[in-house]
């Protein structure tokens, strides 16, 4: 008994050591969604295609799909949408986008110039619908299920690894969605 | 020459200006303004992670101080306002997390281990106490042995043992000898 009240200290140090030492490889940017198994919040704002429409969280409902947040004057989104191009219009993914505070004319003139992978476009002018859905930096990647429940969500660029990632998860929502 | 004096008065003023928040909003009453700095204070911005939405220029902090005014004009009470914030950007975003199962760690861990240190010293202390007490025993070891070699009830012992305290008691002074 007594010998095993000596190591408790040493113990004790590794069990923190441990801890401390995954610390160091966390990226601390990278928030948890406080909306993960939450539904889609709820809004009515115009799709960017049709501005005299107004799209609703009943749009982004009926398949599993990928929702992306997205804007002009987001440099990381330049980066990342030659990968939502494979991702939307090679594999056919559903890619729901959200123009995430932008000016609407530079969105749908960077869409053409870029193309386009997305199937439905939102647009988020001041903000709200990302608020409520906690977006703290564009581009954010959800994962969303046929009921409209957030299952997932990326915080920053989609790149290929990323992507293989979330390919994954959706087969997997996809599955026990079928059951 | 007097004017020049009043520079650094200048100066001071315009460091006090820039401590202001970057845009004005209106309050109904001087309460609910006092709420709103109070609250900004509170709140962290999930973009410039250490930062309160009162210091940060992020355009998110703005959305969060434009939403933070509006709720507490329309007369929602400080708690509703901090769920709102924190079901949808988590705990992260409240400078004081609430006490929840998941934060209960945070809260009490240091009382915890407070307690775990006066144990320790506590435990220690009496250890030595009871060396201490045993190294003055240890003269009339041998008178000892001789009660136990002759017991021929010359001499009463002060103290009664029993067996298994004999050979406690013989197995500590030998660790005090070994030391």
């Amino acid at each position: 008994m007594r010998k095993f009240w000596v190591f408790t200290p040493f113990i004790a140090f590794i069990v923190m050591g441990v801890f401390l030492y995954k610390g160091l490889f966390m990226d601390p940017t990278k928030l948890p969604s406080a909306l993960i198994d939450r539904p889609f919040p709820s809004f009515s704002l115009p799709s960017l295609y049709e501005p005299d429409q107004l799209m609703t969280e009943s749009d982004f409902k009926g398949e599993v799909a990928l929702l992306n947040v997205w804007a002009t004057w987001c440099p990381t989104c330049k980066d990342e949408h030659e990968q939502l191009n494979k991702i939307g219009l090679e594999e056919g993914i559903p890619i729901y986008g959200l123009n995430y505070k932008d000016d609407p004319m530079l969105a749908r003139a960077w869409l053409e110039r870029y193309k386009d992978p997305y199937t439905k476009v939102v647009v988020d002018q001041d903000g709200r619908l990302g608020l409520d859905l906690g977006v703290y930096g564009a581009p954010e990647t959800y994962i969303i299920d046929r009921d409209g429940i957030i299952r997932y969500r990326h915080v920053g660029e989609v790149t290929e690894k990323v992507w293989q990632h979330l390919k994954g998860l959706m087969e997997i929502i996809s599955a026990e969605e079928d059951v | 020459m007097k004017l020049l004096s009043l520079f650094p008065i200048l100066l001071l003023l315009i460091s006090f200006t820039s401590h202001a928040s970057f845009e004005t909003y209106e309050f109904s009453t001087t309460h609910n303004e006092m709420r709103y700095f109070k609250l900004s204070k509170e709140l962290r911005c999930p973009t410039c992670q250490n930062q309160n939405i009162s210091d940060s220029d992020a355009p998110l902090a703005a959305d969060l101080r434009r939403e933070l005014h509006r709720m507490i004009e329309e007369g929602y009470q400080d708690e509703a306002i901090l769920d709102f914030m924190v079901s949808r950007f988590g705990d992260f975003v409240h400078y004081r997390p609430r006490i929840a199962p998941e934060t209960y760690l945070l809260w009490y861990g240091p009382f915890i281990l407070l307690l775990g240190g006066f144990g320790v010293v506590f435990v220690v202390a009496r250890n030595r106490r009871k060396r201490a007490a045993l190294s003055q025993l240890s003269p009339s070891e041998s008178k000892l042995d001789e009660l136990q070699d002759t017991s021929n009830g010359d001499i009463e012992p002060s103290v009664e043992l029993t067996s298994e305290e004999r050979v406690r008691l013989e197995r500590l002074l030998q660790q005090d000898k070994n030391q």
